[in-house]
């Protein structure tokens, strides 16, 4: 099986190809046509990860690097050093990348086709559907750091296009979707801005970018070996390499060999770093480009306003895959971030803080899927910081978890919200009163759709419980992990970022259970509060049966990485068989053991936030509920419940204290400073004024009065003197005959002279 | 041969006294035509001089000179006759101290 | 004289064509643009032989062709032209970028059209001869003749304000170029010869020595000549004009060719001929252009009109430019060649994108468009992947440049690592301004009636269009080809460059 290795590729060409049809014939091929294009290119592409799968098994779980056929050189300098290739790297964490990336994505192109029905650019959202699976696939694929930056902007710009997909929308709400998709963008940048400066300390460190090179082990597997005492794979580095810049190593396994060899300095030009300094400073940067992409504090504040794109787009680029990226990312370089405990800490610290700050705002927003949207971040804490306390198999795990569950709630809420735009429909059909304030994604108009649309109610049930973390659902297992984890990083090793990310997380955990349930109750339960939710409909098949294949899922999926020492469900599916696998390209994962009592304090806990949220939002709370949340007329939670309304004043403070002086700034510098100053001033008034003043100067005094008059005065001297000479000129033959003798015999005299003088005797 | 030589004082008496006599005619008269042929007359002064210098040296580069002499003098004639008939035809007289245009 | 060589031929045709458009009677103006185009495309035929002809082992000159054009007996003056490594991409983009701005000149271009186009090839010609010769003096020559057709064409064909920006266009560059010219004259006398690669031999043998002072001098009457024409920060003041007032086709010239003769200057004759100075003025001109990738970044966020914008963004490449080569490194001047091809692809390409505009509407006001992207899907399309080459997505050209430059000032000896870190803020603020722009032009509601019908792109902007299309993905996905091509040259240029350098601190 191992030539199916060689297929890597085309997980990036089939999208790719589907696209290049969908934009160049889409106009003709009809909805259908593209549809099956596009989840066809999809579905392959899921096929193809398959058989990667099947391949890495079969084969031991080798890791392998596959050259692009053809084009493979991408930057080469030989000169400088500089090599990068176009590079694939299948391994078992790219592998999980990859099935989760293209199974998810199968599922939600599969609903998109429903939930874009109609729309006027079906085929070209279906073009950006597929750019984005392709960029996606180049980001988890790439075996270095360069390329896997090219996925990195590349999902980006697909989320860019994806959010201002209706960018037309008229009044105003076309402009909002636009600048949404911009500030996407643009934080991401600021995001990469780190990642780059990152790469290239990396790339000087290390004199390459490849992780590994072709035909090297992680070191994984020799720790592996060592701990099993057994040899299971020999690395086949040459330990006695010498630590030279263009070493024969990939970057981590050179890592690796210059941390334990101990004294290594890295020099930079001008200066040189110790080598535990430079990691430091390498994941710090990196972590700058995860906040961004993974929508980290404090770069988060472009998430919640990309819900402006479609919802299959929130579902499969805001929610299951591309914030995952960062999350990829740090677990790709889980070697630096194990060697560097300063970057750990912050990362720990970042992503703890950021999991409770985005529960807690969750908690006072109106959007169902502004909600689901602080919730994606606060998962991706959860991660993040799983990350940062060392626990890179379970951050692998919730992502995977995560991708499931998260991707239902997006496309429940997308059918919720179809619903409620199909009643609205309907209502406004009815000969109503056309009702312009109406939001179909405002939970306030929503309420007892359990009814309306019971299959939705049921799969969105799920999702809820899943994301709570309630046994046995998918989100159980994995939030487990990470709390165990975190509480392991404090009390085994001792480590404070350890407890912090504990208990900001169990309180992340606890807020989860409330503002899903909370969002459970607004949407589902009570009564109609809006004659659009009175005659909501459920969707139509193709939008629901991805819900249920995600339903499903979202129950079971927790059971590839069951703990050690968890009673039955472990004999049948394995101990923490996710983690082993993983273990074979992420160096430091390592699996938990069960504990019962964190467990069941975790479920506990999330089933009273349940209970809280229940509690509050009662049938007779929603029945009464008006513009206000029964936690903003409670005196106590009043306040609590504005400033998470107010999203903490985070982005107004972005706004305040950045982007309008950066604006204010860019027209000060472009009007007055270069224009006015600069162009106007300086070279008009300046240069060219006093240029004409000397001009003047020149002309009038000095040409005219000085240089024009002194020769003007030589020519009336020469008049004057030539009066009195032409008194000569008689005009008569004969006075210039005498005139040309007379000249003549002076002439000859003058001549003459000396022999006159001679015979003279003189 | 050697008796009837004539020496070359001579010559250069003779060719002395003919450009005198050239230049006293342009000076004195004023018939345009008069010192007209007082030119030819120096010129042709200048001629015997030349001719008698050259066969004192047995070099014809004088003869040569001489030849040169009489083409221009020719062409001068030429000319000068055509100056002359018009200005008689404006003047319609030829005494030159009639004509002096060129007066400062 | 020798055999008549490929770069004599490439860079005579357009002279060619510009005498059978001068001598040839009863033109039609049909006939006029065709012959243009077919003479600016078979120069491209023969650059592109140049390519394939062209030794990437060979470090030094290749294809050179010469013979004396002035012998004064102590001083020798060449018609000397070759091609290496450095000038081979140069060539090549202005034989590429001139077909463009040929065939986008074809509709809009009505008035005076043989001279328009007699120009349009003289242009092509001069700018050729700029970076073939290598003789000080030849070379001086072609850069000053560059202006001349360039002074016409934003003097006639430009917008309201042509004449004045002609003018400052014409005596700015001239400014610079006097003092260089002093310098060449005194190089010349100094080392009885202008050719550059024996002076550069006379110097490395030490037959002809530069004092360190004179060095620095002489470096700085040639480098302000360069930097004005780059033009770095802050001499950059008649680039805008320059830019807005020409017509699309000068815009695209200018962004295109004329800037890169400026960093090529730099390359050519700065670096390998005063090692030392250039050393020395390495963090000097990198602070400037660090200022210049930020400030011409954050002033194009500025701007009201498009155009504007897109002219004040070439002060931040140019910038990246600039940066690359005085790290004096490998990759840096790679990236930094590299990059001055970028530019001259999506610059001129975002200048092509913006003349199709003001075609249709007569406006380059952003706040005029909004939504154009619905009614003009093609158009925005293409533009889109130009906006986001000159913004440096990875995968397209842009990022290629820059990162290597990037890279270079990283690794640099002579640059320390905050040139870098500010440098690469101008990752976030190309953003900026350039989403900025496509935003307000393409996204959003398309609000306003004149836009609503607007046509969609014909073909021959079509095909003006498609080859910057090409080169972006095959600069941006295949790096590794154009880089071959400089690799030998570059390298020798630096061991050059670092090997003075370490003599002269050895002294």
């Amino acid at each position: 099986m191992e030539n199916f290795f060689d297929l890597v590729p085309l997980v990036v060409f089939v999208p790719l190809v589907g696209l290049l049809i969908n934009l160049f014939t889409g106009k003709h091929l009809g909805e259908r046509g593209v549809g099956i294009v596009a989840v066809g290119a999809s579905g392959i592409a899921f096929l193809i990860s398959l058989l990667l799968w099947l391949a890495q098994v079969d084969t031991g779980y080798k890791p392998v690097v596959v050259d692009l056929p053809l084009f493979s050189d991408w930057i080469s300098i030989p000169a400088a050093g500089v090599e990068i290739p176009w590079q694939f790297r299948v391994d078992t964490l790219s592998v999980t990348m990859m099935m989760a990336v293209t199974f998810v994505g199968t599922v939600i192109h599969l609903y998109a086709v429903g939930y874009m029905h109609g729309d006027e650019r079906f085929p070209r959202f279906f073009v950006y559907m597929n750019l984005f699976l392709v960029f996606m696939l180049i980001l988890v694929t790439g075996n270095n750091f360069l390329m896997m930056f090219v996925g990195w902007e590349g999902v980006g710009l697909c989320s860019y296009l994806l959010i201002g997909f209706w960018f037309d929308k008229p009044g105003g709400v076309g402009w909002k979707n636009s600048d949404a998709a911009r500030k996407a963008f643009i934080v991401n940048r600021v995001g990469d801005f780190g990642l780059v400066l990152g790469v290239l300390i990396t790339f000087w460190t290390f004199g390459t970018l490849d992780f590994y090179k072709p035909d090297e082990l992680p070191m994984a597997a020799h720790h592996a070996a060592e701990a099993a005492e057994e040899p299971v794979f020999a690395p086949e580095i040459p330990h006695e390499a010498e630590p030279h810049i263009e070493g024969p190593m990939g970057v981590f396994n050179q890592a690796e060999v210059w941390l334990e060899e101990g004294g290594h300095d890295v020099n930079f030009g001008m200066f040189s770093l110790s080598f535990e300094s430079t990691i430091t400073v390498i994941t710090l940067l990196f972590l700058l480009g995860a906040t961004g992409k993974s929508a980290q504090i404090p770069l988060f504040v472009w998430l919640p306003d990309a819900m402006a794109g479609p919802t299959p787009v929130s579902a499969l680029i805001h929610a299951a895959t591309m914030v995952t990226a960062g999350v990829y990312m740090m677990v790709r370089s889980n070697v630096f971030y194990h060697a560097s405990d300063a970057a750990s800490f912050v990362v720990a610290l970042i992503g703890a803080t950021t999991a409770i700050v985005a529960g807690f705002i969750a908690v006072g927003q109106w959007d169902i899927k502004r909600v689901l949207a602080y919730s994606t971040i606060s998962q991706l804490g959860f991660m993040v910081a799983a990350v940062g306390v060392g626990a890179y198999a379970a951050a692998m795990f919730h992502l995977v978890t995560h991708a499931f569950f998260k991707a239902l709630l997006f496309l429940g809420s997308g059918s919720v919200i179809h619903g409620m735009e199909h009643g609205h429909h309907h209502v406004a059909h009815g000969g109503h009163d056309h009702d312009d304030e109406f939001d179909p994604q405002d939970m306030r108009y929503m309420g007892g759709l359990r009814h309306k649309m019971p299959r939705t109610y049921w799969t969105y049930l799920f999702g809820t419980l899943a994301l709570a973390g309630i046994i046995p659902f998918a989100g159980f297992w994995s939030k487990d992990e990470i709390l165990l984890d975190a509480l392991k990083a404090g009390v085994d090793d001792a480590r404070l970022e350890g407890y912090l990310a504990f208990v900001l997380l169990v309180m992340a955990a606890a807020f989860t259970a409330f503002y899903m349930w909370r969002q459970m109750a607004l949407v589902f339960y009570g009564k109609p509060r809006h004659a659009a939710a009175e005659h909501a409909e459920e969707s139509s098949n193709l939008m629901v049966y991805p819900l249920i294949v995600l339903a499903f899922f979202s129950l079971v999926i927790g059971v590839i990485n069951v703990p050690s020492g968890f009673p039955i469900l472990g004999a049948i599916f394995g101990e923490h068989e996710f983690t082993s696998w993983l273990e074979h390209a992420v160096t430091y994962a390592h699996a938990a053991s069960f504990n019962v009592l964190l467990a069941s304090f975790a479920v506990v806990l999330a089933l009273v936030a349940i209970y809280v949220a229940r509690a509050i939002y009662n049938d007779r709370a929603l029945e009464t509920l008006g513009q206000q949340d029964p936690l903003e007329l409670d005196e106590r939670t009043e306040g609590l419940f504005a400033v998470a309304k107010a999203k903490l004043y985070w982005d107004d403070a972005y706004f305040k204290y950045l982007i309008f002086p950066y604006r204010r700034a860019a027209y000060w510098l472009a009007e007055q400073l270069d224009w006015r100053f600069w162009h106007d001033y300086v070279h008009k008034t300046v240069i060219q004024k006093n240029f004409h003043i000397a001009t003047e100067f020149l002309t009038q005094p000095v040409d005219k009065g000085i240089i024009d008059r002194g020769f003007n005065s030589l020519g009336r001297l020469m008049q004057i003197i030539a009066q009195r000479i032409r008194v000569i000129q008689t005009g008569y033959v004969r006075t210039y005959a005498w005139t040309v003798l007379l000249g003549t015999l002076l002439v000859v005299f003058i001549i003459l002279f000396p022999v006159i003088r001679g015979m003279l005797g003189l | 041969m050697e008796a009837s030589e004539v020496s070359i004082e001579l010559y250069v008496l003779l060719s002395a006294i003919l450009f005198i006599m050239g230049t006293m005619g342009v000076l004195l008269r004023r018939n345009a035509i008069l010192i007209f042929m007082s030119v030819e007359l120096m010129l042709n002064a200048a001629n015997l001089a030349l001719a008698a210098f050259a066969r004192q040296w047995g070099n014809g580069d004088g003869h040569v000179m001489v030849f040169f002499v009489m083409t221009v003098a020719a062409a001068e004639v030429a000319v000068g006759l055509a100056l002359i008939v018009a200005i008689f035809r404006t003047k319609k007289s030829i005494d030159i101290d009639d004509l002096h245009l060129f007066r400062g | 004289m020798e055999d008549i060589s490929l770069v004599t031929v490439v860079f005579m045709l357009p002279l060619v064509g510009v005498f059978a458009l001068l001598f040839v009677r009863n033109l039609t103006d049909y006939t006029v643009r065709w012959l243009t185009l077919i003479v600016s495309l078979i120069t491209f035929g023969a650059s592109l032989l140049l390519l394939r002809n062209f030794d990437t082992s060979v470090a030094g000159l290749q294809m050179v062709h010469q013979w004396d054009w002035i012998d004064t007996g102590s001083v020798t003056i060449r018609y000397y032209v070759g091609v290496d490594g450095i000038s081979i991409w140069m060539v090549l983009l202005t034989t590429f970028i001139m077909p463009l701005a040929i065939l986008t000149s074809m509709k809009t271009i009505h008035e005076r059209t043989r001279l328009y186009y007699v120009l349009m090839l003289l242009m092509e010609w001069a700018m050729i001869g700029v970076f073939v010769a290598q003789d000080l003096f030849l070379f001086y020559v072609f850069w000053e003749v560059t202006l001349v057709p360039m002074y016409f064409l934003i003097g006639i064909w430009g917008a309201e304000e042509r004449i004045y920006a002609a003018i400052k266009f014409f005596l700015y560059t001239m400014a610079g170029s006097l003092l260089m010219l002093l310098a060449i004259l005194w190089l010349g006398n100094e080392a009885g010869t202008f050719t550059v690669p024996e002076i550069i031999e006379k110097l490395n043998s030490g037959e002809l020595s530069l004092s360190a002072s004179t060095g620095r001098w002489l470096f700085l009457a040639f480098g302000i000549a360069f930097a004005i024409k780059v033009p770095m920060w802050p001499l950059h003041s008649w680039l805008p004009d320059a830019h807005v007032q020409a017509p699309t086709a000068g815009s695209v010239i200018l962004a295109g060719v004329l800037l890169k003769m400026g960093t090529y200057g730099f390359v050519r004759f700065n670096l390998p001929m005063f090692p030392e100075a250039s050393e020395t003025f390495a963090p000097y001109i990198a602070v400037l252009a660090v200022i210049g990738i930020i400030y011409g970044a954050w002033v194009s966020y500025g701007q009201k009109d498009v155009k504007k914008l897109v002219a004040y963004s070439s002060i931040s490449h140019l910038g990246f430019v600039m940066l690359g080569i005085f790290a004096l490194n490998s990759a840096g001047i790679q990236g930094g060649i590299l990059q001055g091809v970028n530019h001259g692809i999506s610059t001129g390409g975002l200048f092509l994108m913006v003349g199709m505009l003001y075609e249709r509407r007569h406006t380059k006001l952003m706040s005029a468009f909004g939504g154009i992207w619905k009614a003009m899907p093609i158009y925005s399309g293409i533009s889109l992947v130009i906006v986001l080459s000159s913004m440096g997505l990875p995968g397209l050209n842009g990022f290629v440049g820059e990162f290597t430059i990037l890279l270079g000032s990283a690794g640099s000896d002579v640059l320390s690592w905050w040139f870098t870190a500010f440098a690469a803020l101008g990752i976030i603020l190309a953003a900026i301004y350039m989403l900025y722009m496509f935003n307000t032009v393409f996204m959003g509601a398309l609000d306003k009636d004149e836009n609503k019908n607007l046509p969609d792109l014909n073909r021959y902007e079509l095909w003006t269009l498609i080859p910057i299309l090409v080169m972006v993905f095959a600069i941006g996905l295949q790096a590794s080809f154009f880089f071959n091509f400089m690799d030998s040259s570059v390298k020798e240029l630096v061991d050059q460059v670092s090997a003075s350098a370490m003599a002269a601190a050895g002294r």
